[in-house]
């Protein structure tokens, strides 16, 4: 599977060559948001009204991060489930973010507005906290701070380790890679795990 | 009579808080290792791999493994013979949670009022579970539950007929809903039995259960081993990119039942398989 080295902003060349099962390593800088900010954004972007942070051509990873104790950049961080913001999704794209980073299986409405935005869904692994909180250099809050480890973020990230889960021909590596497996241990005759 | 002071409950789960969030359990470490042994699957491999990996910098630079550090289940069995003097017992374990998450470090992840879900700001309230037992001592348990996989958890009335059949049914279809989101390779906790209320607290008492260990009842370690089996038949793998290693463990606890039920509640344990004890 192709590796790539991809930096911020994430140009449409970018999302086109890149297919699931890529590997990406991301550099520079991504916005973090989770439930209850999409929910706020999503109304703002039914009313016709600006979201409080421009995210057209940006990346939102759909986290919320432990506090950082003294000298730290960031507490440990790793993505949410991706499934709780599908509703949210297609709005969110159509609007103009290019990526959205999270973890687990995704409904067919995000994988048709992938295809449809030229977009991607890209899944890093849940629960990675302290690992991925080391590829954070830089952080601040800049918006809905009333949300503690829900408010917005905007992230500076350093090979940011990535799966492209779902790419914009609509393929889906869930669905792919988990047919390879079903009762792959009465196939190959090998004891279960 | 033995005296308790209050402020020993608060000391005792504030360090448990933290503790088990940054240190995983040796049973859940070996859990992986032989996961990764195992795995057909070369993206499976690979995470299983960070998992162990991320395990020992949480351990090494006292971190929270998991930024989810979840809400509080607090498990207390209290001896019949303990007096716990000082402070009102309840409020000392909301006290010790509330010093744990903040003196720790850790992600304050509860909302007061389900609706209008505004954030407590302390991690506060934790679900208490008081039980009563002979002797003196006071046995504490931390299980920092985080809400992914909390989230995909299920419970149904089955009709008694529907026997074991049933049960691997429900428990097999909740997992494949499940998938990826419940941050697999997960622990399986199941409760067959009891009430409405009493057999979603088995299951999640089973997930307390140490991995490697099966039920006393030599037809319910059976019925653990065979969906340990099938949940790894399922191809869901790690984190739900495909592979052989869904689950870690299946423990299931049973409790007697009606004559017209027979519940079932599965209550999925993530990867941050965390629970730490005290003996006081």
């Amino acid at each position: 599977m192709p590796e790539y080295r991809l930096q911020t902003p994430i140009t449409k060349e970018d999302i086109k060559k890149l297919k699931i099962g890529d590997t990406v390593l991301l550099t520079g800088t991504i916005f973090m948001a989770r439930d209850a900010a999409h929910k706020r954004m999503v109304e703002l972007l039914e009313n016709n009204k600006p979201l409080p942070v421009e995210l057209k051509g940006e990346v939102i990873f759909y986290a919320g991060p432990c506090p950082p104790k003294p000298g730290q950049v960031i507490g440990p961080v790793a993505p949410t489930t991706a499934f709780r913001m599908d509703p949210y999704a297609p709005a969110m794209y159509e609007y103009g973010v290019v990526g959205t980073i999270g973890k687990g299986p995704r409904r067919d409405m995000v994988k048709d507005a992938c295809k449809k935005h030229g977009a991607v869904s890209f899944a890093a692994i849940g629960g990675l906290s302290t690992i991925l909180s080391r590829r954070v250099k830089a952080v601040q809050v800049v918006a809905y701070e009333d949300l503690g480890p829900e408010a917005i973020r905007r992230l500076e990230v350093q090979d940011f380790p990535l799966l492209v889960a779902y790419d914009s021909n609509g393929d889906d590596l869930y669905q792919q890679e988990i047919a390879k497996y079903e009762n792959f241990n009465q196939k190959t005759n090998k004891g279960a795990v | 009579m033995r005296i308790v002071d209050a402020e020993i409950l608060t000391e005792s789960v504030a360090k448990l808080c933290w503790e088990a969030c940054y240190y995983l359990p040796d049973d859940v470490l070996a859990g992986f290792k032989r996961a990764e042994k195992t795995e057909a699957s070369p993206i499976g491999k690979s995470i299983l791999q960070q998992l162990m990996e991320n395990a020992e910098e949480a351990k090494t630079n006292h971190m929270p493994y998991c930024h989810d550090t979840g809400m509080a289940v607090v498990f207390v069995e209290i001896g019949q013979d303990v007096h716990i003097i000082g402070g009102n017992y309840l409020d000392c374990i909301q006290e010790g949670v509330r010093t744990g998450y903040k003196e720790g470090y850790l992600r304050k992840s509860v909302v007061g009022d389900p609706l209008l879900r505004v954030n407590t700001g302390d991690n506060t309230p934790a679900v208490v579970h008081t039980e009563i037992v002979p002797g003196d001592q006071i046995k504490i348990t931390v299980l920092p539950k985080g809400g992914g996989s909390e989230n995909m958890s299920a419970m149904k009335f089955l009709l008694p007929g529907e026997g074991v059949e049933g049960v691997k049914n429900f428990v097999l279809q909740t997992i494949k809903d499940a998938g990826g989101k419940a941050c697999p390779p997960v622990v399986v906790g199941v409760g067959i039995g009891g009430s409405f209320d009493k057999v979603t607290s088995l299951a999640k008492h089973a997930v307390l259960r140490e991995i490697g260990v099966h039920h006393p009842d030599p037809h319910i370690a059976e019925l653990e081993k065979e969906l340990l089996e099938a949940i790894n038949d399922t191809g869901i793998g790690p984190q739900g990119l495909g592979g052989t290693s869904t689950a870690l463990w299946v423990p299931i606890e049973t409790f007697a039942c009606h004559i017209t039920a027979l519940p079932v509640a599965v209550n999925i344990q993530c990867h941050a398989a965390r629970k730490k004890t005290i003996v006081i």
